[in-house]
């Protein structure tokens, strides 16, 4: 009975497996295959990667995905890690409203977002462009931030900080000495989240694009509808072994941190 | 250097007041111990001398200059945390080390301090340990000389020895002294703790409800409790009330509510309503007969500890102790007649009215 529960666990976990990594492994396989058809037999050839070099607008868009998902990161994180900070260690009028606000995003559906950014930022002047897709990835990305920060930020109480003011730190050395190294390895994680919220997202950017300027995303989706070749594997192929090298380093890094 | 002075501190909480016109003088270098129940206000009135918690009202002086409106990391003082609070990314030297590098002390400077502090408190070679590495004990010691680097004028201990195992913290309870009379310093600690209150302080403030019961040196305080919860909270009290009769040579007479007869050195007017208290161990066991100080009764159970036989006995409705030496001789049994002596000068009247 329960060998034939182990075999039914494993082949289920095989399956989970098979279902996440199968594709991905063909599509970074096809980015070496010679046929512009994706024809079979494979026939190992890096000529799509020389295409790629040479394709002006599809490396714009990457360029522009890396530095907004870069920017995000950066704005998202330190927005992030201040509004973790007071919600965990301040008591004000309003808290429980605001952190009730963290919710709510990330349950409308993008598009509704993207619609409403689209809107708002008309109406308002903002315009369209690669500032408004940036503004618009910082809203969508904060609530992930702080709720990844907050979490960090309940497995060690006060008891630090306090420690260090009695020893004669001020609030910023506190910070800069203490509730930082310890909320480290929350707020590494929180950053991979807003890099990859931003580098994934195609409705609001899809939205916010101006004619003429595209991301790595929607450059891709106009692509398929307009018939590929493997250079977007190829690209694909770069950007999944990029991401996942920055993954590992990040997990290293925060598990020198990331004591206690 | 290091004199604390507390006049009318008062804190509340909505509607609870945590601390309730606390008024207290702390000397230069006292041994000064803040005993009490847990939610007493000892850990918020630590907590106000630290600067943690900002006194709705009254005034908090040290060393003469009021520091209510001073922030924690100016007033100079050394906090000690229960759980020690060491810093778990940084290395025992990094943690000593922390309150002279705020400070922008030379690095030479602090690199002396924290090898004078690791062997104050005998740790040389556990320097480059992270606190986790650490036994309890270990991590207690590097605490206490974390709170001592920057040799603060006022050390404030929050349970020091709580969080150890009971052979270790009266080990503890020695080396804690030692270094304190060593240094001279001010010294302030909450305990719930009486038998940690009774050997480590000077001086100890007994607290209730944020008020201060009883102030005094711990064996005044034993000896000469003022109140039933003073009495009952440091130490065992068997207490009596009745009314005076008289004063005479010396004595005051109290006739109890069950007739009995007691007296007592301390003196009270005639006629006034009386609590007394006399500590189980100033109460022998007694030949049985008539007379002022005995009380007779029956035993209705027994608490055999080694050096003496703890036996109890209802008296007047309430439970009363006998702490009987074990000296070989024949002690009543579980069920047997008992009367029970004391001297008049044990008996203590006491300020307010037994519950």
């Amino acid at each position: 009975m329960s060998r034939m529960f182990g075999v039914l666990a494993r082949s289920y976990l095989g399956l989970v497996l098979l279902f996440l990594y199968v594709p991905i492994l063909v599509m970074m396989i096809m980015a070496f295959n010679k046929s512009p058809l994706y024809m079979l037999p494979f026939r190992f050839d890096t000529v799509w990667f020389g295409k790629l070099a040479e394709n002006e607008r599809l490396l714009r868009a990457t360029w522009n995905s890396v530095w907004i998902a870069l920017a995000n990161m950066a704005i998202a994180t330190s927005l992030g890690t201040m509004v973790a900070l007071a919600f965990a260690r301040y008591d004000f009028p309003g808290k429980r409203f605001l952190q009730g606000l963290l919710m709510p995003p990330l349950v409308i559906p993008w598009l509704i977002t993207g619609t409403a950014m689209l809107i708002f930022f008309f109406w308002t002047g903002i315009g369209r462009g690669l500032h408004s897709i940036l503004l618009g990835h910082v809203a969508l990305s904060l609530p992930y931030v702080v709720i990844v920060i907050s979490a960090r930020m309940q497995s060690f109480g006060a008891v630090f900080e306090e420690a260090a003011a009695s020893l004669g730190a001020t609030p910023w050395q506190v910070f800069r000495r203490v509730s930082l190294p310890l909320m480290a390895p929350g707020i590494v994680a929180a950053a991979l989240f807003a890099f990859a919220i931003s580098f994934d997202q195609f409705v609001i950017s899809y939205f916010l694009a101006p004619v003429g300027i595209s991301i790595l995303p929607v450059e891709i989706y106009s692509s398929i509808r307009q018939g590929f070749t493997p250079e977007i594997n190829a690209i694909s192929t770069i950007v999944i072994l990029v991401s996942m090298a920055l993954m590992i380093a990040f997990a290293r890094l925060s598990s020198f941190s990331g004591e206690r | 250097m290091g004199s604390v002075d507390l006049q009318s501190v008062t804190k509340t909480y909505g509607a609870t007041r945590a601390l309730d016109e606390v008024t207290l003088t702390i000397a230069e270098g006292e041994f000064f111990g803040l005993l009490g129940p847990s939610g007493c206000g000892k850990t918020t009135l630590l907590r106000a001398i630290a600067g943690f918690v900002t006194p709705d009202s009254g005034r908090i002086l040290m060393d003469g200059q009021p520091v209510e409106r001073v922030p924690v990391n100016r007033r100079d003082i050394g906090l000690m945390f229960q759980n020690y609070a060491l810093f778990p990314h940084l290395n025992v030297r990094e943690n000593l080390g922390f309150g002279l590098s705020v400070r922008h002390r030379p690095k030479a400077e602090i690199a002396a301090r924290v090898e004078e502090l690791l062997r104050l408190v005998r740790l040389e070679g556990f320097g480059e340990r992270k606190p986790r590495e650490l036994s309890g004990g270990q991590q207690q010691r590097v605490a206490l000389a974390r709170a001592l680097a920057t040799n603060p004028r006022v050390l404030l201990l929050d349970e020091p020895l709580g969080a150890l195992d009971k052979n270790l913290r009266e080990e503890m309870q020695i080396e804690l002294k030692q270094i304190q009379r060593e240094l001279g310093i001010t010294t302030i600690f909450v305990t719930h703790d009486q038998e940690e209150a009774l050997t480590l302080s000077d001086r100890i403030a007994i607290m209730r409800a944020g008020r201060v019961e009883q102030i005094g040196a711990p064996r005044a305080i034993y000896e000469r409790p003022a109140t039933v919860f003073a009495a009952n909270f440091l130490g065992a009290a068997n207490l009596f009330t009745g009314m005076v009769e008289a004063r005479e040579g010396g004595l005051t007479r109290v006739r109890l509510e069950d007739g009995s007869l007691v007296t007592t050195r301390d003196e009270a007017a005639p006629g006034r309503q009386v609590t007394l208290a006399v500590r189980p161990e100033k109460m022998q066991v007694a030949a049985p007969g008539e007379g002022p100080n005995r009380l007779s009764g029956t035993v209705s159970h027994e608490v055999f500890t080694g050096t003496a036989v703890i036996l109890r006995m209802d008296f007047q409705g309430r439970a009363i102790s006998v702490f009987a030496q074990n000296d070989g001789g024949p002690l009543p049994r579980a069920g047997e007649a008992l009367t029970a002596a004391f001297d008049p000068a044990n008996a203590v009247i006491l300020t307010d009215p037994a519950g």
